[in-house]
């Protein structure tokens, strides 16, 4: 067996600076009346939540309790943080020693991960890799270097805790001071709740797996597409996903039939507001805390342009609306020039129900809030990828004709690579064949330039992964030495998620050697979108044609698509690489890396 | 031509067992082993440790699948029952998904333990009805239960008549394993009691969904002294609305052995037919009515028409379906 060479940890001789305090706002008042947040609108000159604490500084305590809490009008016990939900952002300093104590007050183990942080990986928080977890009453010691700047997020990796309100937001400022100009700063973290125990939720799907979705296809609906365009089509329309025992509306596994979407931790009644004054440049940071729900977000009035994912700096885009998913973040900045309120409006990827946030001069002041939009079917492109006819027609054949450069080792300057002559030769593993898969995608997507189901052709400009380009390039020069392939499989029916087929309980770790440059090819033979994070190390995406794209900690692959990215294994350790939707996490849909 | 029967009911099963099987991962995935003796150090060189070869992404002309070529729109069009996206087995060339472990294993540290390795548990009570004939009525009840895993579980089938105080009653304890993303098969022993003298049974079957959502349960089932029957249901669920849902329902019987005591002929026995129209208060508790035509067929007939029954019965029934 090959043991792990113990990493060192260094440990600085860090500071013993006393615990600097920032509380911003008032304290630590949550949901308990999501109403009071309203008055007390963030004013937004430090990154503050308006209502959410923020801690900043070099140590921090943080205690983990539980408190109770009332959402939807039935009072709940929460997992928070010294009492708040979200949990309080910390402020910390690139190039900062950071020393941060836990203290589990719940009576059962917690943990905390430091979700897209470079670190040592016994920091990382994730029971059964980096430590045993921090038991029932005792304390952990976080200390690392912050060697990085951006916006992040922390949230506990044990059970299910996250979906129980452990999460909060990391700001850390760049060393030599943010290139990135605004006049107000405001964490904007978006969240699902459910006064169900998360366990219940999870058995539920295991007894019926679209116990959630009540948009699924009836009689009715056949009779009135039978109206729109005809007996055929309406068959048609229907022939494959009945034969493949597949639903098109299966958009998202949990709908807000049992969650409140939160912003900031206040139900949309309580609208969230954050402060400005008419041409000011306003940053918003955007982070998806949502245990299992992607968002697409837009502020109707307002373009938004990105500067910023996962942390990193790319290339300003402005777009009117984005998408992204469980663990992922990006920073906007908006510039409202007229003195109005804005509704800054995050509606669920199935549609069911929304956050929402006010953009405002004044306390008080609400805009129109936008009718959800009607949800969409999954199309032929999200089950077969590029083969579909209407997947042809809508990239002008180019999809049959894409070809990822995947073959052979490294992409030198221009060479023929990226252009194969025949089409991708897909390879399933062989546990891809057994009752944990439900179905297989043969010819699979790989242009990054979708926005995804419930988003194309909606009039708006939404962002794509094709738009998003890291400043700087990638942090390697360096092509991939080799190629490992991961296929991102489940059974719906089943309410099983893997990856290869393979359950985490029945899975190898993954060998990443030290020092190495491998490129990671991510395969989604599922309908679902899944986003896919890797801890520890940074995935450098890149484009089909193998061109460095962006760098990210969180990768959403959607149904039938083929991504790859590019990892320099420098971080000894192991490392937790897993679907970030809690419940397809915990049910199997997970590997360890191991580097070494 | 009884005997005959039988062995085509026993083949038809045993192949479907049989023919999943070989789909599956030719070792058992068990939990990677942490016993140091049983790792050659001597194999673990980097030297050999080169995964190049093994990677996916090399297009391989020769051994290219022509089908799946560009411009082939038969493809997005095939209709052959989902054709390659379900179903089938591993092609030579498939990965070894342990190919990327590097001789590496979870290490000493008590390992993250996932939902796949936790055991869930379900009750359903599919039918739980008053029955009502021209000649009188009864109450009746099917539930099912499982306890396990996702691919294997133990499973408890019964379903039984009240009628006037007695109770007939069938069931079932399984032990099911998943064979294909779709289907499970089941063995295990079924146990009939009242209407006569009990019977035991060893029960073999299949149940799982069919393309276009047809549920479907196949038992075979070999009694003492030679008996033999056969038992298959389907199932369809049409949404009328979210709420709303019509169940038609099929259930025939097959017996190879007349079992004059308890009013059964051999050969086909029974068919049932039910339309069922449910209302899901919620998705655990839906009160339902519906309709349900049974008949019986050949010496089950006549056995029941000499001991003065129908034998064919219109019933209404009105009851409720819940689960936990």
């Amino acid at each position: 067996m090959k043991h792990l060479s113990q990493p060192s940890l260094v440990l600085p001789g860090y500071s013993r600076r006393r615990f600097v305090q920032g509380l911003a706002v008032g304290g630590a008042v949550l949901g308990l009346s999501p109403w009071a947040d309203a008055a007390r609108a963030a004013s937004g000159t430090d990154a503050s939540g308006g209502g959410v604490p923020v801690l900043a500084g070099t140590e921090f305590d943080l205690t983990i309790a539980e408190t109770p809490v009332n959402f939807t009008g039935r009072p709940r016990m929460a997992t928070t943080v010294n009492g708040s939900i979200p949990a309080p952002i910390l402020r910390w300093r690139e190039g900062d020693t950071v020393t941060l104590r836990v203290h589990n007050r719940l009576r059962v183990p917690t943990s905390i991960h430091w979700h897209g942080i470079l670190l040592p990986f016994r920091m990382d928080g994730v029971p059964g890799l980096s430590f045993k977890g921090i038991p029932a009453g005792k304390t952990f010691v976080y200390r690392f270097k912050v060697r990085q700047s951006g916006t992040y997020w922390y949230h506990s990796h044990s059970g299910f805790q996250e979906q129980t309100g452990l999460y909060g937001a990391i700001v850390i400022d760049p060393a030599e001071g943010d290139r990135i100009r605004a006049d107000r700063d405001y964490v904007v973290q978006l969240s699902d709740w459910t006064d169900q125990d998360p366990m219940a939720v999870f058995a539920k799907l295991k007894k019926q797996s679209d116990y959630y979705n009540f948009n699924q296809l009836t009689a009715r609906k056949f009779f009135r597409d039978v109206g729109d365009g005809g007996v055929g089509p309406a068959i048609s329309r229907r022939r494959m996903w009945n034969r493949m025992r597949m639903s098109p509306t299966d958009l998202a596994d949990i709908s807000a039939h049992t969650f409140t979407f939160l912003m900031n931790g206040t139900a949309p009644d309580g609208n969230w507001t954050a402060l400005f004054e008419a041409g000011e440049r306003v940053r918003l940071r955007f982070v998806c805390s949502g245990a299992q729900s992607f968002f697409d977000v837009r502020i109707p009035g307002l373009e938004m342009t990105v500067v910023q994912v996962d942390g990193q700096d790319v290339e300003p885009v402005t777009v009117d609306e984005f998408r992204f998913g469980p663990g992922e973040t990006y920073d906007v900045i908006v510039e409202p020039r007229e003195d109005r309120a804005y509704t800054i409006f995050a509606q669920a990827m199935d549609r069911t129900g929304f956050a929402r946030g006010t953009l405002a001069p004044r306390a008080g002041m609400t805009a129109e809030v936008p009718a959800l939009d009607i949800p969409e079917w999954l199309t032929m492109k999200d089950m077969m990828g590029a083969m579909s006819s209407d997947g042809m027609a809508g990239m002008g054949g180019a999809a049959a004709m894409d070809h990822s450069s995947h073959g052979g080792g490294g992409h030198g300057g221009g060479g023929d690579a990226a252009m194969s002559a025949g089409a991708l030769h897909v390879r399933h593993a062989r546990t891809e064949y057994g009752p944990s898969v439900d179905m297989r995608v043969d010819t699979p997507r790989t242009n990054l330039d979708d926005p995804g189901a419930g988003l194309r052709n909606n009039g708006r400009r939404v962002l794509t992964y094709a738009d998003l380009h890291t400043v700087g390039g990638p942090l390697d020069p360096r092509d991939a030495e080799r190629e490992i392939e991961l296929h991102l499989t489940g059974n719906m029916e089943r309410y099983t998620w893997s990856l290869d087929g393979l359950e985490f309980g029945k899975s190898t770790p993954l060998h990443f050697r030290q020092g190495e440059r491998l490129r990671v090819i991510l395969h989604n033979d599922t309908m679902m979108t899944h986003p896919m994070h890797l801890h520890g190390l940074w995935s450098e995406q890149e484009t089909a044609d193998g061109e460095f794209l962006v760098r990210r900690h969180t990768i959403s692959v959607q149904p039938a698509q083929r991504v790859s990215f590019l990892v320099n294994a420098d971080a000894l350790g192991r490392w937790a690489f897993h679907c970030h939707l809690i419940y397809h996490m915990d049910a199997g849909m997970f590997r360890e890396v191991v580097v070494a | 031509m009884k005997n005959r029967a039988i062995l085509l009911v026993a083949a038809f099963v045993a192949l479907g067992v049989f023919s999943v099987r070989a789909q599956e991962p030719p070792e058992k995935e068990s939990p990677p082993s942490t016993d140091h003796d049983k790792m050659d150090h001597g194999k673990m060189d980097h030297s050999k440790m080169d995964h190049g070869e093994t990677d996916a992404g090399e297009p391989d002309d020769s051994e290219m699948d022509h089908e799946s070529a560009p411009g082939t729109p038969s493809i997005a069009m095939d209709h052959d029952g989902g054709g390659k996206m379900q179903g089938g087995s591993p092609p030579p060339d498939a990965r070894d998904p342990h190919a990327n472990s590097g001789g590496y294993d979870f290490g000493e540290m008590a390992p993250l333990v996932l939902a796949d390795r936790h055991s869930f548990k379900s009750l359903l009570v599919d039918r739980l009805e008053s029955v009502t004939t021209d000649g009188g009525s009864w109450a009746t009840y099917d539930l099912e239960a499982w306890f396990g895993r996702d691919y294997d579980r133990a499973v408890l089938k019964a379903e039984g008549d009240f009628d006037e105080g007695r109770l007939e009653a069938q069931t079932e304890l399984l032990w099911g394993h998943a064979v294909a993303a779709y289907w499970d098969t089941q063995l295990g022993l079924r146990y009939d009691t009242g209407g006569g003298p009990d019977r035991t049974w060893l029960a073999f079957g299949i149940q799982g969904l069919a393309p276009y959502w047809f549920e479907v349960d196949a038992t075979g089932y070999v009694g003492e002294g030679g008996r033999t029957a056969v038992n298959l249901e389907a199932e369809y669920e049409l949404l009328l609305t979210q709420r709303l849902v019509l169940q038609p329902r099929i259930e025939v019987d097959w017996y190879g052995r007349s079992d004059a005591v308890r009013g059964v002929g051999s050969g086909l026995s029974e068919v049932t037919a039910g339309l069922r129209l449910r209302w899901e208060i919620r998705r655990e508790l839906a009160p339902y009515l519906g309709v349900e035509r049974a008949r019986k067929f050949s010496e089950t007939k006549e056995l029941a028409r000499a001991a003065g029954e129908d034998p064919s019965e219109t019933r209404f029934v009105a009851g409720l379906r819940f689960w936990f």
